[in-house]
This record gives C-alpha cells, sequence and structure tokens, in this order.
C-alpha cells in the first residue's frame, strides 16, 4: 500500500488499538528464507516435537504427521536440528 | 522474530498451558515490537503493552479491575492474566513494579523470557548479563573482558516475596515449562516464572541453535530447572553428569573471547560460579550435589 | 437531597470519588493528596465503597494500574501532587494516547529542589501537553463539584480522554469548608455507570498499545488533537447540566466585573477568590477593574478568552509556577498567543507569583490591580514579567 492509500486518522480506530485479532497472518514472512527445510514423509512418526518448537507456528499437524506451512516458515532450521529422526531437511532455496 | 529466535517458542509455549479466558501484558521489548507493529498483531488474546518498566503494575491494575466487575456481576468469568517481560524489563527497569504486584498479591502469571541483555536496543548489558559475555555496553576488550559482574538471582528475589509458586524453565524442556505455566495459572495469587531464551544476535549462534542452547544451558547446570512452591525448592530436572560449560559458552559468539589465552581462567571463574550456584540450589531443595 | 457538610478540599474529592462509584483506585500517598487516599481507604475499610483500592509501590505503577484498570472498562480514579505527578509523567501520556477516561485529583504543589510541600502549579504545568483535559478548582466546593463532571467528560463515548482535577495544595486541600453536596442517586443518576467503547474482551481480542511505526504514529496522534476541539463544548454541556441538579453552572471560565472593567487579572485555581474581593473592594471606590479565572485549562478555551478580553486596555495573567528561561509563564504565553490575531488586544503584563506556597495577600492583589491601571493609563507595559512577593 502506497502511502496515500493508508487510511487517516478519521478512519483509524481510536487509539492505536487493533481490532482485528491474528491479523499479522496477513503479514507473510516465508521469503525471508535462505534455506527451506523439507520434510520426509516416510521418516516422520508425526511426534510434533517440530510442532512445539518451531517459533514461527510454522508446522501444521497433519496426522499422523505434520506438514510445513511456508507461507510464514523463516527457515531457520530448529525443526530439522531436533528432529529426533532426521525426517527434516534444510535444502537451499532456490537450489 | 528474527529466524530462529527463542521468545516466540516461550510464548507459543506457555498459550498452550492456558485454561480459559487470558488477557496477555506485554512489557516493552523484543516480544512486544515485533508481534504488533501496526496495523498487524500476531495475537488472538486480548493484549496490552503499555510500558517498559510496568508491566507487572498493568496487570496489576487489571485485575483489579477484573474483581470489581466481578463484584458488580459485570463479569461472569473468571479471566487469567499473563504479563510477559524481557529481562531488562523485569531484572532492571520493572523490578519495582513487580515487587510491588507480588508482595501486593494479585493474582496474575509473570513470565521473564530472558535474553540476558537489551536485545530490543542493540544488545547492551542487563542485571541478568552473565559474567564474561560481550555486549555493546559490556564489550570485550583488551583489559575487560565482558561483563565483570555477575547475573541477578531473580527467582530468589521474586521467591522472597513468599509467593506461591516461583520457576525457571527452559524451552527445550518444553514439558516441564508448559506444565509451570499451568501450575502457575491456577496458583490463586501471584506467580514467577523466568524461562531462559537464548538470543541468535545477541548471543551470535546459528539460527537453528536456539534450542540446543537452551538445552545446553540445562545440562550444564548453568540454568537449572527448579521451582519454589511454598518456600520449598525443588530440582525439577537433575543434571548427574554435567558438561563442562565450556560446552555451552562454546557456540555462542558472545563468549568467544573467552577462549582466548589471555581469558582463559575466567572460564574457570564462570565454572566455579556455576558448580557453587548448583550446589546453593540443591542444598535449598535438600538435594545431594 | 442536597446537603451542606464540612470538609477539606481533598476530603471533598474523595467523597464525590466515593459517590461516582468508582471500580478501581490506584494510589499512592504524597503530601499534601494524602487525605484523599486516607479517606477514601476509610470508604473501602467500611464497606462504603465497591471500590478495589490498589495501594501501589509508587505513582509510576499508581498510572500504569489505572491505565490497566481502564482498559478492562472500569471506571478509574487516582490522586497524586508534585513530584508524584513528575514520577507519572511517562504514563500521562499513554493514557491520553491509549483513550482511558481516568480522573485523577492533582493537589498543585511546588516541584523540588529544594523540596517544598506546599502550593504552586509547576507539577501540572510541567505535564500541560500531556494529552489530558485540564480543569482547576477555586475551592472545596469546585473541587467536588468538578470530579463528578470530570467522569462525565471524561466516559464520554465522543471523548474519551482522561482529565485532571487541580485544586491548590494545602489552600483548598486541606482548609475546611462548607460544602453543598448532592445525594449518591443524584450522582448516579447525573452520571451512570461507564460504557466502555472498546475493553479487554476476551470475546473480543483486540490489541492495545501496539507499535506504530512512521507510517501510522501521526495519524493516530492527529486524532488526539482533533478530539481535544470538541472537548470545550463537552465541558460546557456537562457543566450546564450539573448546574440543573445543583444550581451550580460551570462554564470554561469564570469572570468578574468584565461587563464594564478597563484592565483585569488573570488566574487559576484558589487566587481568583482573592482577586475577586481585592477587585470588588476597587470597584467599590470607582476603579473599574475585573477577574477572569480560567477553569478549563486544557484544552485551552481560545475563544472563551478572546471574547472575555475585548474592550480591555490592560490585562495581568499570573502564573504560580517557575519560568526559567522561558518567554513567560505558561498561562501568559497561551494567552498570548490566543490573542496574536486579533487587531484589538489589551497590554499584557504577566506577574510571577506564590512559589512553594508563598501566600499572594490582597494587599498584592491591590498593588497588581493598580499597576495593571497604570499600565491602561501609559499605554505601554513596562516589565513584562514580574515577581511578586519575593525578596531580591
Amino acid at each position: 500500500m502506497s502511502e496515500a492509500e493508508k487510511p487517516g486518522s478519521k478512519s483509524l480506530p481510536i487509539g492505536g488499538i487493533l481490532v482485528k485479532p491474528g491479523s499479522s497472518i496477513e503479514y507473510k514472512t516465508g521469503d525471508w528464507r535462505a534455506f527451506r527445510p523439507t520434510l520426509d514423509e516416510k521418516k516422520c512418526t508425526g511426534c510434533l516435537i517440530c510442532w512445539i518448537y518451531c517459533p514461527d507456528s510454522a508446522i501444521i499437524r497433519k496426522p499422523p504427521i505434520v506438514a510445513i506451512n511456508y507461507e510464514f516458515c523463516k527457515g531457520c532450521g530448529i525443526c530439522a536440528n531436533e528432529c529426533p529422526v532426521k525426517a527434516i531437511t534444510m535444502v537451499e532455496e532456490g537450489a | 522474530m528474527c529466524s530462529g529466535c527463542a521468545a516466540p517458542i516461550i510464548v507459543r509455549q506457555a498459550l498452550k498451558s492456558i485454561r480459559g479466558p487470558t488477557v496477555v501484558v506485554n512489557a516493552t521489548g523484543c516480544l512486544e515490537v515485533a508481534t504488533t507493529i501496526y496495523p498487524y498483531t500476531s495475537w488472538r488474546v486480548p493484549w496490552i503493552h503499555v510500558a517498559f518498566e510496568n508491566a507487572a503494575a498493568v496487570a496489576s491494575g487489571i485485575e483489579a479491575a477484573f474483581k470489581a466487575l466481578t463484584k458488580r456481576g459485570c463479569l461472569k468469568e473468571k479471566i487469567d492474566i499473563i504479563a510477559f517481560g524481557g529481562d531488562g524489563g523485569t531484572f532492571d527497569i520493572g523490578i519495582q513494579a513487580l515487587s510491588g504486584a507480588l508482595e501486593r498479591g494479585h493474582d496474575f502469571v509473570y513470565i521473564c523470557y530472558d535474553n540476558e541483555a537489551y536485545m530490543n536496543t542493540g544488545i547492551q548489558r542487563s542485571g541478568s548479563t552473565p559474567h564474561g559475555a560481550a555486549t555493546t555496553t559490556s564489550p570485550a576488550g583488551t583489559v575487560i573482558p565482558g561483563k565483570p559482574e555477575w547475573k541477578k538471582d531473580i527467582v530468589g528475589i521474586a521467591a522472597a516475596h513468599g509467593i506461591e509458586f516461583v520457576a525457571t524453565a527452559s524451552p527445550a524442556y518444553w514439558s516441564d515449562y508448559i506444565a509451570k505455566v499451568r501450575r502457575a495459572i491456577e496458583v490463586d495469587g501471584p506467580a514467577f516464572i523466568h524461562v531462559i531464551q537464548p538470543c541468535i544476535l545477541g548471543w551470535r549462534f546459528n539460527s537453528n541453535e536456539a534450542i540446543k542452547i537452551a538445552r545446553l544451558a540445562v545440562q550444564t547446570r548453568f540454568f537449572p530447572i527448579y521451582h519454589v512452591e511454598k518456600g520449598q525448592y525443588k530440582l525439577d530436572i537433575k543434571i548427574p553428569k554435567p558438561l563442562p560449560v565450556e560446552e555451552y559458552l562454546k557456540p555462542q559468539g558472545r563468549f568467544r573471547h573467552l577462549f582466548t589465552p589471555e581469558f582463559k581462567g575466567e572460564i574457570e571463574k564462570i565454572q566455579a560460579w556455576v558448580d557453587a550456584n548448583w550446589a546453593r540450589i540443591c542444598q535449598l531443595a535438600g538435594e545431594k550435589i | 437531597m442536597a446537603k451542606v457538610i464540612g470538609l477539606t478540599g481533598d476530603h471533598a474529592i474523595a467523597y464525590a470519588a466515593k459517590q461516582c462509584d468508582v471500580d478501581v483506585v490506584a494510589a499512592y500517598p504524597i503530601t499534601p493528596q494524602t487525605i484523599i487516599v486516607e479517606r477514601f481507604s476509610d470508604y473501602v475499610a467500611n464497606g462504603e465503597v465497591k471500590t478495589e483500592y490498589v495501594c501501589v509501590e509508587s505513582e509510576h505503577s499508581a498510572m500504569s494500574a489505572c491505565v490497566g484498570a481502564s482498559t478492562t472498562g472500569a471506571r478509574v480514579f487516582t490522586a497524586t501532587s508534585s513530584q508524584g505527578l513528575a514520577l507519572m509523567h511517562e504514563i500521562l501520556y499513554i493514557a491520553s494516547s491509549l483513550r482511558c477516561p481516568i480522573v485523577m485529583a492533582v493537589v498543585n504543589r511546588a516541584l523540588s529542589a529544594p523540596i517544598n510541600i506546599h502550593c504552586d502549579h509547576s507539577d501540572m504545568m510541567g505535564s500541560r501537553d500531556c494529552g489530558w483535559i485540564q480543569l482547576y478548582s477555586e475551592n472545596a466546593q469546585e473541587a467536588y463539584d468538578l470530579t463528578i463532571q470530570a467522569f462525565k467528560i471524561a466516559e464520554d463515548p465522543e471523548i474519551l480522554l482522561p482529565v485532571t482535577v487541580n485544586l491548590d495544595g494545602f489552600i483548598i486541600s486541606h482548609c475546611m469548608e462548607g460544602v453543598n453536596v448532592i445525594s449518591d442517586e443524584e450522582v448516579r443518576k447525573f452520571l451512570p455507570p461507564r460504557k466502555a467503547v472498546y475493553k479487554l474482551d476476551p470475546a473480543n481480542p483486540i490489541t492495545i498499545g501496539a507499535l506504530c511505526f512512521t507510517d501510522y504514529y501521526f495519524e493516530i496522534k492527529f486524532q488526539q488533537e482533533d478530539v481535544m476541539k470538541k472537548v470545550p463544548a463537552k465541558v460546557k454541556e456537562v457543566g450546564e447540566e450539573f448546574g440543573k441538579i445543583t444550581g451550580r453552572s460551570y462554564g470554561l471560565i469564570e469572570t468578574f466585573g468584565l461587563e464594564d472593567a478597563e484592565v483585569a487579572v488573570m488566574c487559576l485555581g484558589s487566587t481568583a477568590g482573592t482577586a475577586r474581593v481585592v477587585a470588588d473592594k476597587l470597584r467599590k471606590s470607582g476603579k473599574p477593574v475585573g477577574v477572569i479565572k480560567v477553569r478549563l485549562y486544557r484544552p485551552f478555551p481560545t475563544q472563551e478568552i478572546v471574547e472575555a478580553v475585548k474592550g480591555l486596555k490592560a490585562l495581568t495573567v499570573l502564573d504560580r509556577v517557575a519560568t526559567s528561561g522561558a518567554p513567560s509563564g505558561p498561562l501568559c504565553s497561551d494567552v498570548k498567543t490566543a490573542l496574536y490575531a486579533e487587531t484589538e488586544k489589551p497590554l499584557i503584563t504577566n506577574v510571577i507569583y506564590g512559589l512553594g506556597g508563598r501566600d499572594i495577600s490582597p494587599e498584592n492583589l491591590e498593588d497588581i490591580f493598580n499597576d495593571a491601571l497604570r499600565t491602561a493609563d501609559v499605554g505601554r507595559v513596562d516589565r513584562p514579567i514580574k515577581y511578586v512577593g519575593v525578596r531580591e
């Protein structure tokens, strides 16, 4: 949005409050990623260790295993590092 | 938040243990800044930030108001209150407000996510920064090897208020931490949880290592995991065979200078502090060292 | 039913807060505000109020707790003085920016150093741009009346701004007066329970206090400028409505003798009473003098003041505040700014007086009036700032 298109003071809620909960879902952080976690679905045991450690809620529970939400994954690699069965590997983006 | 930051892990894990309607109060800091950049918010619970040093006071006011509104019949349900503050907002500038709120006995949970320096303003030392760590205001120079002072015992300070539940936690030991948050919520009155939060920028490690470092802090006995309930200390994670503290310091750039020949004695000093601190907690908890 | 009871200014404020049925009081004791918190504590201890009283550990936390409480939709009251207000300073701006309709009594007292517990307006003037509506009272009666009105102004959905009710330390706060009080029922009818426009509510989770960068900060601050424009009319409306119940109507300013005055004195607070007595005496001896008391100081009632001073040859503005380095005291600066665009305006002299509780006597005021008459006579201001009552 350009500066001119942004809402003015009269149309913004008062006091700088934000009325729409969880609106940062519109703000995608996936393009920060340099390395991409890739899941080997055959190895994944669905233990959810990656889910509990993901800083960005980018691991989705998809019983019996998990899936990765690349719209928000920043590619930190904690999931791959912590996976007890090495089911996630980090691959360079665009490689 | 930075890619690989442990703070959102700490918040996510905490919010998995809430028991019902919950309001979150946030001190100024990384968490507040990064999760509420106008016009976006990451929060799906009612959330308020007022200033840096007053999260506990703001929580006090909210709790008092909920009580008053309940008395009048304007509020039917119990609403839990969780305050998040960093180490700067808790150990230093916010300690007066925290102490006041703990003394007054407001029913709320205060979670300190401790990344051991003022990370939001660019890694300046705080009362929580450990001895030897290099920050931008306690740099490792040619004469002084990082911060000369030692970390403040915030848990001891919180516990000295005689509140029912005080605990330490590490996001690497998530089940311990989540159970503690739930316990803290269930306590009638204030509860305080001190959580170690590895910071990739300030501690200088790889983006995939936050949990590994949060685990090493525990396994080296650098950050003991224990709680104090009704004045009684209890060690929650016993570390019978601790790794040397070097294992914790080594992956972190903020301690890199300690591995140079001129400052080598510093690691021994830190190990001695770790051992003494562990012995102190074991003694309080009635454990053998 | 109205009745008259003997109350100090502080006690009158506490009594008003009790009648306003506040949900939360978070306050820290400081002289000369202490009677307010002590009397309120009595009400709590005796079960006369449903209020949760938070005895915080500092004024900074007092205001922080008030902000937290106010964002739940609760009615919130606090009181402070001097150093306490200074310690709150940071949070005052946040309270107004987050649009928390808190009411605070400020028992005006000098700022340190040297430490002094007596009256001047340096405390509130140090925070005059904090976005709060600021009312000044002349006596205990007005302090009582304005406190009740303050909640109605603050909580109006069109306004949602915090309000300070100022009263002069010791002069009003500790002096016993016969105060006309209205019944609890009348107060409740005048001031129904607060209806919050937005609040911390799990059923509708909002985010309060987000980080605004350059792309939105200005717009949010501009909203505050905008709402301030609505305040004078609201203050007047509430003051008139209050008058219908009590017979004591309130406007933004109050004037005495201006219909035929050639010179006038303008001031805030209790000095207005003395000025009126002196003016009355001088008028009886044929001197064309008047008094302008400013009740609403923020937002500044520019229009009313422009109207009030029309036809005056000289105006002396009294400031009870240290002004080191300023071109004039704050009230005088505001008046001069308000009149700048007018083609005809009085000659303006600024008098600084009463710092640290130094009394201003009727004789002092008589001199001030006579000086103003001289200024009107000679047609020029000899000294733009005069200090009255200080040994040089």
